[in-house]
């Protein structure tokens, strides 16, 4: 199915769960902030939300170092 | 009608600073007008406001405010005074934007790390050897009150997590995320765009090695939420953390913080 992530389009497989798609990306889910459909999702949430054809993510992913 | 030093004198057209300096103060030998150095000569306007100086002496809490921040754009003291600020690590970033907060007057700083200063920091983070084995907030706080005794500094030296950041941090005017780990980073944010809507936040990602300077940039996420870095460049085996880019990013989030609090956010 088609998702939007971050303004474009991508591909996500059928009902994946947030952390699921953010890990097939190469990211660890614990180092990225996720918006759902205009929506912060809270840590515990990345397992539980399901994606949806034509839903809208928003990623930010953090890398270490400071 | 005019101020020298913090007392009113009567203005005529054609009076200069040195003038005032031998009527007021005939050691004086350094002279601000409106907040800027001046030369003696300086021929002065009505309403202006001088102050005459003699470098070494005894001055008081005014005469010192006052000559702190005589290179500052006009406005901006009265601003960033009032301000409270949250920095969340005092490594490579948080050390040298409490630093430059500091020097620009911040009111008050709350710092916050659980960790003592080892010698491997050194190599960017603004402690001194004799330091080493100090705790980082008891270390900051006597270097930062060495540039500027009049800040408030408040300290937290717990390991924060996702449900005490909002605690501590919920009165600050801005939030600075200066975290190492990426895990901290995000959780940081998250409890900012959730907990903490109402507070200036300006977080960094990216910033180790010796990249080009010009790829560390500030990019916005939301009205008063910014995130500081390059995005890519990540402290690992092979690519360490040094003071010049590490401090690039450290002053862009500063920065930062500075155009939040003059509503520029």
């Amino acid at each position: 199915m088609k998702i939007i992530v971050n303004g474009e389009e991508k591909e996500a497989k059928q009902e994946a769960s947030v952390a699921e798609f953010v890990s097939t990306l190469g990211f660890d889910p614990e180092t990225v902030v996720v918006e759902l459909d205009g929506q912060i999702l809270n840590r515990t949430e990345y397992a539980e939300r399901h994606l949806k054809e034509g839903c809208e993510l928003e990623l930010i992913r953090f890398i270490g170092g400071g | 009608m005019l101020q020298v030093n913090e007392r009113p004198c009567d203005f005529f057209p054609g009076l200069r600073l040195e003038d005032l300096a031998r009527r007021f103060k005939p050691e004086a030998d350094v002279f601000i007008v409106n907040g800027f150095p001046m030369p003696p000569s300086t021929e002065l306007n009505d309403g202006d406001s001088c102050w005459l100086i003699k470098r070494g002496e005894h001055i008081s809490f005014a005469e010192m405010e006052h000559l702190l921040y005589a290179r500052h754009t006009p406005g901006v003291q009265g601003k960033v005074k009032e301000s409270v600020i949250g920095i969340m690590g005092l490594g490579g970033l948080g050390s040298v934007v409490a630093t430059a907060l500091a020097r620009i007057g911040v009111g008050s700083l709350l710092l916050a790390d659980y960790d003592v200063v080892e010698p491997s920091n050194l190599n960017r983070q603004q402690y001194f050897i004799d330091q080493v084995g100090l705790k980082k907030t008891e270390a900051m706080r006597q270097n930062l009150l060495r540039v500027n005794p009049y800040l408030k500094v408040e300290t937290f030296e717990d390991e924060l997590t996702e449900s005490i950041i909002p605690l501590v941090f919920k009165h600050v005017s801005v939030l600075v995320e200066c975290f190492d780990g990426a895990k901290m980073k995000a959780t940081a944010l998250r409890v900012a765009l959730t907990l903490l809507p109402e507070i200036g936040y300006v977080g960094a990602s990216g910033l180790a090695g010796f990249d080009d300077n010009n790829l560390i940039s500030t990019r916005r996420i939301r009205p008063n939420v910014f995130i500081v870095g390059d995005g890519e460049a990540e402290a690992k085996p092979g690519q360490g953390l040094m003071a010049p880019r590490v401090g690039i990013a450290a002053h862009h989030q500063a920065n930062q913080v500075l155009r939040i609090l003059l509503g520029l956010g």
